[in-house]
């Protein structure tokens, strides 16, 4: 859940999601949910040339299950506090 | 029904209902249809739907109709910009043109796809791909 909370403060920053299939993707993130599923709005695709399908594409729906994964704003993600929460969590989780 | 899917993107699907979308399938298929119905795990429902292929920068589609799409097997979907589908570089050939090129692209990515996971398997220590070995 913790990782799904980190993606919801980054929403409206823009990030570089890379699937499976080897399509790379940079957009504005506009939403996520607990599948982390994504939403992107005013994509770009790395290479367009060579993924032709994509060029009419302004947003898009990104199934959580295909994404390799995500580059997101160092500036905009605190890693201290991250790792704070991380060891609460699982000092919560032996309890 | 709506309370069990708040404020979720695949919740926020609902303004892409009734608008023209193109769904990336894990197959590597890609097909352009007006979505009328979604749910949770993004299974789909896709309403006068065609297949397009493409190769370099020309592209053709066939008719394939009414989908029900099983939410596992889609990568992507994304709404398709009804002005800048009209500037798209591409040109349109007859689909029977054009299935031979895409049989082998088709042909030729599995091929590299085989050798690079034999590669990975036999010298590189990572364990076979589980499943259906289609990279997902």
């Amino acid at each position: 859940m913790l990782i799904f909370s980190v993606f919801k403060t980054l929403t409206d920053q823009t990030v570089s999601v890379e699937l499976k299939n080897d399509l790379s993707i940079t957009g504005t993130l506009k939403s996520v949910d607990q599948f982390l599923n994504i939403r992107l709005d005013n994509i770009k695709v790395q290479d367009e040339a060579r993924h032709p399908h994509m060029m009419a594409v302004k947003n898009c729906f990104i199934r959580g299950s295909v994404v390799r994964y995500v580059q997101l704003p160092a500036e905009h993600v605190d890693t201290q506090l991250l790792e704070d929460a991380t060891r609460r969590e699982t000092a919560v989780q032996k309890r | 029904m709506d309370s069990l899917i708040p404020f979720t993107t695949s919740g926020s699907l609902v303004d892409c209902v009734d608008r023209k979308m193109l769904v990336v399938l894990r197959d590597g298929r890609k097909l352009q249809g007006v979505l009328r119905s979604y749910d949770q795990f993004a299974n789909l429902v896709l309403e006068d739907t065609v297949e397009r292929i493409y190769h370099q920068d020309v592209f053709a589609e066939a008719w394939r109709g009414l989908f029900l799409i099983r939410g596992e097997n889609v990568v992507l979907l994304g709404e398709i910009d009804l002005d800048q589908e009209d500037e798209v570089p591409l040109r349109q050939v007859e689909w029977t043109v054009l299935e031979p090129y895409h049989k082998q692209d088709v042909a030729n990515k599995k091929k590299r796809e085989d050798v690079k996971s034999q590669v990975l398997y036999e010298q590189k220590g990572f364990c076979k791909e589980g499943g259906e070995g289609d990279g997902y």
